[in-house]
């Protein structure tokens, strides 16, 4: 199997607390492949770092080649970011906000070309906020400016998607509409590197990878119950996996 | 996209009020409209049409251009939106610029004359620049955008300080001070207006050359930065152009007040496009603020001028607390955090 993102001793100081401590990781090509961990376990941080946007010690590779030595546009093209907490000013337009993910692709000064129009159409109509192509992401609900947010990370088309919980101020319904576009992705080969606090929907993943105090504890399959028991394990067994009707759920150990 | 569209539309409309304002400048005056009558055959009225009233208010529209341009690159580049473009010490400069000018050379007609070449204007525009440097010093370069705030109020408060000592130390130069404090068109020249178009020029293109960065940082650092946009360039590069155009205008027509803050908010509020427009549309919004302002203020009271700084503070004061209000009414709330 080939690696798309490779960690090597990777260590990372935050405020003089380390979050990320030697960690060695291999992250599947076109796999799915999902970090979960209680709060302050160093998710966020290990996903800063696969998208070169953490400084680190270490090394992380992006398909054999270390990620340092890409130029930013490049490593841009390769690697589409999804944040949390986007959009610190709320005045551009839906269809502005998405054009952003296709920046990498145009020249400096130039303006975009018919295609990237059609990938912004795209990427808004796969997650169903074509509608709101000329409103400002004010005037939109969290849950709805978070499926706009998602369509500029989708818009770059970037082979690598990498996204810091995605599911925040998601309904149920719309969660689900995500699981479907993730398969989507998947489908079409991108590898996908997503943070999620819902580990119901995280055991939907290929791979697993199971975070406490900037140390990686477990990596695995999803549906391995050694997972499921390192899970359990770092939540403090305050949570249960359960089989139910072929799909695991979590349940709170009361 | 209509949105975009409506654009182009908005700048014909600040260009056309622009122009009439500039009229509009020529018309106001202690001579009125008799000046304009009798310009054809007196020499006298032609010349303050041509060397008084056209140049100060062209220079009225070109200073507000400048703050209007340089607010929006503050809001943008700071992801603030109460950031103006003083924030850098920039104001607290060129006020201890000019507080030290007239302190050694007193505020006599003669002072206020060009000296060495280098008179007021340059003294302000000296303080402004090196208040930014020293901003820039203590904030270890432009990467850390807090650093960067936090050094420039400090700047602020320890430059502002010094001028207040000055002013309590050689009370004559009081009254000087309290004129460019208060901010006057009124010795602008073509000469000035030369200078402000050519730092107009540079400082737009400049700052539209990074405007995708800003639309870019509306998302956050990390986003603007997975983008893969040059963001230590842009820093550098939009710092340098705030502090350009402020340390111009400021030098030109004094310490004026709110245009540079409220220019950009009331475009946004009527247009939504990227910053490629909305730094374009500021400063025509700001040169037509400005300009407006100071023909009322030279015609309310007329023969009496009122100090411009006096007007757009009220006026751009008011108008800010009239948005905070509807949009606490309508729940909209400030259209970003800081």
């Amino acid at each position: 199997m080939i690696a798309a993102l490779e960690t090597r001793q990777l260590s990372a100081l935050l405020g003089g607390r380390h979050v990320l401590r030697n960690i060695d990781l291999q992250i599947t090509a076109g796999r799915w492949t999902c970090v979960v961990g209680p709060n302050g376990a160093g998710k966020s941080s290990l996903l800063k770092a696969l998208a070169g946007l953490l400084p680190c010690s270490g090394q992380v590779q992006w398909h054999g080649q270390p990620l340092a030595t890409l130029t930013r546009q490049q490593r841009a093209l390769q690697l589409s970011w999804l944040g949390q907490g986007e959009a610190s000013t709320l005045d551009l337009s839906v269809w502005d906000v998405t054009m952003l993910g296709r920046l990498p692709h145009q020249s400096w000064l130039g303006a975009p070309a018919q295609h990237d129009a059609q990938m912004v159409e795209a990427a808004l109509k796969a997650t169903q906020a074509w509608d709101w192509r000329e409103r400002t992401l004010g005037e939109l609900s969290g849950g709805e400016r978070q499926r706009v947010l998602l369509a500029r990370a989708m818009a770059g088309n970037a082979p690598t998607m990498l996204m810091d919980e995605p599911l925040s101020n998601l309904d149920p319904p719309h969660q689900v509409d995500w699981l479907e576009q993730v398969q989507c992705l998947l489908a079409q080969g991108t590898t996908v590197v997503s943070v999620l606090h819902e580990i119901g929907m995280a055991l939907h993943a290929d791979d697993i990878v199971v975070m406490r105090e900037g140390q990686v504890v477990h990596h695995g399959a999803s549906s391995h119950a050694a997972t499921h028991v390192a899970i359990e394990a770092v939540f403090g067994q305050r949570i249960r996996i359960l089989q139910l009707d072929e799909q695991w759920v979590v349940l709170p150990r009361v | 996209m209509t949105a975009q569209n409506s654009a182009p539309r908005m700048a014909l409309m600040l260009l056309s009020l622009g122009l009439a304002a500039v009229l509009l400048g020529t018309v106001a005056g202690s001579q009125g409209l008799q000046a304009w009558w009798a310009a054809g055959n007196d020499g006298v009225s032609r010349q303050i049409i041509l060397d008084i009233r056209l140049p100060r208010s062209l220079g009225a529209w070109l200073g507000g251009a400048l703050l209007g341009l340089a607010g929006a690159v503050a809001q943008g580049l700071f992801r603030n939106p109460l950031a103006d473009p003083y924030l850098l010490g920039s104001a607290s400069g060129a006020s201890l610029g000019v507080g030290i000018y007239l302190s050694l050379f007193g505020g006599g007609a003669w002072a206020l004359s060009s000296w060495l070449g280098l008179g007021l204007t340059g003294a302000a525009f000296l303080g402004a620049v090196l208040a930014v440097l020293l901003t820039l010093l203590l904030a270890r370069g432009v990467q850390q955008t807090l650093r960067l705030l936090l050094a420039g109020v400090v700047v602020g408060v320890v430059l502002g300080a010094v001028t207040s000592l000055i002013s309590l130390l050689q009370p004559q130069v009081l009254q000087a001070m309290q004129g460019f404090m208060l901010g006057s068109t009124a010795f602008v020249s073509w000469l000035a207006c030369f200078t402000l178009s050519m730092v107009l020029a540079l400082c737009m293109a400049l700052a539209w050359v990074f405007a995708r960065v800003l639309d870019a940082l509306s998302l956050g650092e990390a986003t603007a930065q997975s983008l893969g946009v040059p963001l230590y360039w842009a820093r550098l590069v939009l710092v340098g152009v705030i502090s350009l155009a402020t340390g111009a205008a400021v030098a030109h027509i004094g310490l004026v007040a709110f245009v540079g803050l409220a220019a950009p908010h009331l475009v946004r509020s009527l247009v939504r496009c990227t910053y490629a427009w909305r730094l374009f549309l500021s400063a025509l919004m700001g040169g037509a603020m400005l300009l407006l302002a100071d023909v009322m203020a030279r015609v309310l009271f007329a023969p009496q001028e009122l100090p411009v700084g006096v007007l757009t503070a009220v006026l751009g004061g008011g108008y800010l607390l009239w948005r905070v209000y509807r949009d606490a009414d309508t729940g909209s709330g400030v259209r970003g955090r800081a």
